[in-house]
């Protein structure tokens, strides 16, 4: 059985559709990537999967239940953690610890046990009278995702839970959230970090509203983009685009830094036919330029544009 | 379920423990209230000050002037001998009453004629002014009485006075305002704590985010109402009990009526007051726009509009209909009846029931509210 079912969901405010007849599956155990540009519908999905947002027409089961008919099953049996750390900054460290595990009611041993347990992945062992709203973000991050996972869900819902966070704490983030993972919990996590996607085991990908893309990331990277793309290193970023968006071998074009990233529509295009148009036609030093295989930033950036022009049309 | 609404109080009890700004509001602002209602606002009025124009100059005007400035209600200023200090005396504040008395005072009350004695008050407050008004009225009829007594006495003749009127003032003998206060005062003193501590608490929840992660968790909405408003609920008794005593040790107004009663009508109303806090909490995003709701919705109207001081009866029958927009109202009555005539819930049930069906009214316009914003 899978972890999480989602059938044609769909929710509308109005005329507007937030979501739009979306389908996936999650598997148990693994950690599933749900990506998408702001107000591409993610946190709307994900208010429905987690019972506080009715959808207007299909279902999905998270845990076996289904969250139209029963969403307060569903909240029983999941953790849910937002990019706002809910946490009561006003409320010692062992205060908010206390008084999450009595929502989902731990008491005794079993209270002991999981108070210990968060303290731990929180490295806040012998800080517990510290206010936590003096703690530093990612040290916040870590205990707000330990109470909300205190009740030991077995699907647990991440929103963006590392936006605003340092490096490092990031990293330590994603430990976490292997660890869990490794002990057998679900994760579905909406993330803006594309390189946070390379560590899911799978990934969709939704653009107003619609699924647009699903797999892991090296089908994503493999089935989505079959055109070659080149990448282009150049001292005059802006002016070597404007020349190359002229042509008609060029698909699309981005720019990461002083590299431009060149999805090219006829095969029998290559690095030569660059360096003549850029270096002798326009006299724009070209550094380098190099056959490379597609980032998942490249997948989305050309599914994305790719829906946008069917949307217009 | 039990646990959790335990969970919810224990919570917010210490949010408020640390919350300086709140316990502020919640606690000194009571008595604060209390100070200012008790001591400053006094509709009582005593030590007018009188200025004496006496153009007679006689053992009449003296005596007169003698029974006037015995009472604690007059203090007298001083003498003048010309009408051009009478509009300075008035238009300065120095006095609020001039007499005048006429210059063949004596000549005419030796005649038994007529005498006419002008008193010139000043009617800017006109509360003050009425009651001025009939203290000179009483003193004139009596220094009246008393000529008449010993003018019959004289002719041989026992004085007779067909109706003796003899008013008595129930409830309240000494007509002192403090005691038709303490109630308004206490109604006001719980709608702070019910109607704005509990939006500003439930707001601040939303406004932080906080209450999303509660939204997601087995929390039912009635576990969270409740949990949340059993610390104010005890706030607000322990503040009730403290304006009660401080009316006791302070202003000896003792509760003449039954004890339990008071408490079910306590309670009652901050059922009334705290579906009105959640209900502002519904459709308030932030805790400013909470706290101006909750004073423009409770506070303002349970201090014009309850009788609190100006009497309801008085109102235009539109504005008299308005008045059943606060809860406080409603209270008054009860306590009114409780506290100051001892009388039993035969003389406010339905007030009871009217505080009841405003709680109710609010709590589902709130959970109507609660739900529609909810599936946006």
């Amino acid at each position: 059985m899978n972890a999480i079912e989602v059938n044609n969901l769909t929710k509308s405010f109005g005329k507007f559709t937030a979501v739009d007849q979306i389908s996936f599956n999650v598997r148990p155990g693994e950690i599933f990537g749900f990506l998408g540009a702001n107000g591409a519908g993610k946190s709307t999905t994900i208010r429905m999967l987690i019972g506080i947002l009715e959808p207007t027409s299909g279902d999905a089961f998270v845990g076996g239940y289904s969250i139209k008919n029963e969403p307060n099953l569903v909240k029983k049996n999941i953790g849910y953690m937002s990019q706002k750390f809910s946490l009561y900054n006003d409320l010692t460290v062992a205060e908010n610890i206390r008084f999450f595990a009595g929502i989902y009611g731990l008491d005794g041993k079993k209270y002991e046990e999981r108070k210990k347990w968060v303290l731990k992945v929180a490295n806040l062992e012998n800080m517990e009278n510290v206010i936590t709203g003096s703690l530093p973000g990612g040290i916040k991050q870590r205990l707000a995702l330990g109470t909300a996972v205190i009740h030991e869900p077995k699907i647990v819902f991440l929103d963006e839970p590392t936006s605003g966070v340092d490096p490092i704490s990031r990293r330590n983030f994603w430990d976490l959230i292997n660890d869990l993972s490794g002990g057998g919990t679900t994760v579905l996590v909406t993330t803006h970090y594309l390189d946070e996607a390379e560590f899911c085991n799978d990934i969709i990908l939704i653009n107003s509203g619609k699924l647009i893309a699903q797999g892991n990331s090296e089908e994503l990277k493999t089935e989505y983009i079959k055109n070659p793309i080149l990448e282009i290193e150049s001292d005059r970023v802006i002016d070597s685009l404007e020349i190359l968006e002229k042509e008609k071998w060029v698909g699309e074009t981005s720019i990461f830094g002083n590299y431009i990233h060149v999805i090219l529509n006829d095969s029998t295009i290559n690095e030569k036919h660059i360096y003549e148009l850029l270096r002798d036609k326009n006299g724009i030093s070209v550094k380098r330029v190099e056959r490379i295989t597609p980032t998942l930033e490249d997948v989305f950036i050309h599914l994305i544009e790719k829906d946008n022009r069917v949307n217009v049309q | 379920m039990f646990n959790r609404i335990l969970a919810i109080s224990k919570k917010e009890a210490r949010q408020l423990r640390r919350d300086t700004r709140m316990l502020f509001i919640v606690f000194f602002f009571p008595v604060v209230l209390l100070a200012i209602f008790g001591y400053a606002i006094n509709f009582d009025v005593h030590h007018i000050k009188i200025a004496v124009y006496d153009q007679d100059r006689s053992e009449y005007t003296r005596d007169f002037i003698g029974g006037l400035i015995s009472s604690e209600y007059f203090d007298l200023v001083t003498y003048i001998d010309n009408d051009d200090q009478i509009k300075r005396l008035l238009d300065k504040k120095i006095v609020q009453v001039v007499v005048v008395f006429p210059k063949d005072m004596s000549r005419k009350l030796l005649s038994k004629q007529e005498v006419k004695v002008q008193f010139l008050i000043d009617g800017v407050d006109g509360t003050s002014a009425n009651v001025i008004s009939h203290y000179v009225n009483a003193a004139t009829y009596s220094y009246s009485l008393q000529f008449t007594k010993e003018y019959l006495l004289a002719a041989g003749k026992k004085m007779y006075l067909p109706i003796d009127l003899q008013p008595r003032f129930w409830f309240n003998p000494d007509l002192q305002s403090i005691r038709f206060l303490i109630p308004g005062l206490m109604a006001m003193i719980l709608i702070i704590t019910a109607v704005i501590s509990i939006s500003l608490s439930i707001v601040r929840e939303k406004e932080r985010g906080t209450i999303e992660q509660l939204n997601v968790s087995p929390l039912s909405s009635i576990e969270f109402i409740l949990g949340k408003t059993i610390p104010y609920i005890v706030i607000s008794l322990i503040n009730a009990a403290i304006v009660l005593l401080a009316g006791y040790v302070l202003f000896g107004i003792a509760i003449k009526g039954n004890l339990f009663l008071l408490l079910l009508g306590t309670f009652v109303f901050l059922f009334a007051a705290l579906s009105l806090g959640v209900f502002i909490s519904t459709i308030a995003d932030s805790q400013q726009v909470a706290f101006q709701a909750a004073i423009v919705t409770s506070l303002l109207p349970s201090f014009i509009l309850s009788g609190f001081i100006f009497p309801i009866e008085s109102m235009p029958s539109a504005i008299q209909l308005l008045t059943n927009i606060t809860p406080a109202k409603f209270y008054i009555v009860i306590l009114r009846a409780i506290l100051l005539r001892g009388v039993g819930i035969s003389a406010f049930w339905d007030q009871l029931i009217f505080l009841g069906m405003f709680g109710f009214v609010f709590i589902m316009l709130a959970i109507i509210v609660d739900k529609k914003s909810k599936n946006k």
